[in-house]
């Protein structure tokens, strides 16, 4: 494949992981289960989406310097799922209010070095937006661990739906570090991390969380994987048919 | 930020104090108190003969207030007969709470919004611990508290006052 063609893969990965996870977070604007905490995780849809459009922007700029015609809104909402390059973890559903912390926590604790190493990058554009976005995945980072430990040593309640957000999610972490053929490309070029040592700085921050909010690390099983291969769960078929509605039902319809 | 010096030598050269003056009257449509060049998102004005380019920077890579601030700023620029200006947005360096001035930070304190802390205090705190001396811009208390780190933008905390009881919205050090 060549050079063009792997990094634009590379960046709609980058893209497709923070769009999706922001739509899902913005599924809880107007539900959060207080007033604070809707602003809260709506804020953090918020900065999600606007780092998704910085890497779809320059996407489209590597599509049409290849004569392929795109923007980020055709990215965003005219491709169909097995073109979205996006994690399992991030499309999972929102589930209770533990496994929506759960989920950010886990995603944000891989998020903060991916986004340090990618502003220390070769690719100029992937290293200012990822020297941007590191700063907003610190206050996400931040509030995710404090929740999950709040809830994990919280009433016999939330630690209850701790454990069993952890079940459920526990399986699609493993991919984060789990490099798709673009992303041994983005380490061997200096452009991304090498994410088998990501890995260790991930495991560590979640140890250390996982202590003090009374959760057990689970030991090693096996892991789903495939997504960032366009290989997806169910979920994303019902992401994209809300999120995509208006641009496939009204072509290129604007406000 | 790069001076750019003016062509002389044009009739209609663009004078980048002019520009930079009818900046001030842009503001931020989020929190309207500070403008575009209190804020510190402005982070060039390059003039070339009548050609003339305005370099921004969004506070958070999520700012709904871009595109606005983008239109506003053709507006102002338009009617002073810069109608040819061009807009672009950068996102390196990574803008800070900073680049905020002086005069933005009164501004702020005088609409009601605590104003962020300078950087060198801790920013990154550890978890469950927050940031000190938050000052009540109502009161001038120190004796505060977090509700919520984030607020009703982006950019803001939610805090209470533990003196005078009025919560307040603090501008986040970022």
């Amino acid at each position: 494949m060549s050079e063009p063609t792997i990094l634009f893969q590379y960046v709609l990965h980058l893209a497709d992981d923070v769009l999706i996870l922001g739509h899902r977070n913005s599924e809880w604007t107007g539900h959060g289960p207080i007033l604070e905490q809707d602003i809260a995780i709506s804020n953090i849809a918020l900065d999600l989406i606007g780092q998704a459009r910085n890497f779809y922007q320059y996407a489209a700029q590597l599509s049409n310097e290849r004569g392929i015609s795109a923007t980020e809104d055709s990215l965003a909402y005219l491709r169909d799922g097995w073109d979205f390059r996006n994690c399992l973890l991030v499309e999972q559903t929102n589930g209770d209010w533990a496994k929506t912390i759960l989920r950010q926590f886990f995603f944000s604790a891989h998020q903060i070095d991916l986004y340090e190493q990618l502003a220390k990058g070769g690719d100029a554009t992937l290293a200012a937006i990822g020297a941007k976005a590191y700063k907003e995945a610190i206050y996400h980072l931040r509030w995710s661990s404090e929740w999950v430990i709040r809830l994990g040593d919280g009433t016999e309640e939330s630690h209850a739906r701790m454990v069993r957000a952890l079940d459920e999610l526990w399986k699609f972490t493993g991919e984060l570090h789990t490099p798709a053929p673009y992303e041994l490309w983005a380490s061997g070029s200096g452009t991304g991390p090498d994410l088998p040592i990501l890995r260790l700085k991930w495991e560590e921050r979640v140890k250390n969380i996982f202590d003090e909010a009374g959760l057990t690390y689970p030991a090693t099983q096996w892991m789903q994987t495939g997504g960032k291969e366009g290989r997806h769960t169910e979920q994303l078929g019902y992401i994209l048919a809300e999120m995509q509605f208006l641009q496939r039902a009204y072509p290129e319809c604007e406000w | 930020m790069r001076m750019v010096m003016e062509h002389q030598h044009h009739s209609a050269a663009v004078s980048v104090t002019e520009i930079r003056s009818l900046l001030k009257e842009v503001n931020d449509p989020e929190v309207p108190v500070l403008s575009i060049l209190d804020l510190g998102i402005v982070r060039d004005i390059k003039a070339d003969g009548d050609t003339v380019e305005i370099v921004i920077t969004p506070t958070y890579s999520g700012c709904p207030a871009m595109d606005m601030i983008r239109m506003e700023i053709a507006a102002v620029l338009g009617r002073h007969g810069y109608g040819n200006a061009r807009i672009t947005t950068v996102l390196s360096p990574a803008w800070t709470t900073e680049w905020m001035s002086q005069e933005g930070k009164d501004k702020l304190k005088a609409y009601g919004i605590a104003p962020p802390t300078p950087l060198q205090q801790v920013c990154h705190t550890k978890l469950f611990h927050r940031e000190e001396a938050i000052q009540c811009p109502h009161c001038q208390s120190y004796h505060t508290s977090l509700i919520s780190e984030f607020g009703s933008t982006a950019c803001k905390a939610l805090y209470r006052c533990e003196d005078c009881k009025e919560p307040f919205d603090y501008f986040k050090c970022h």
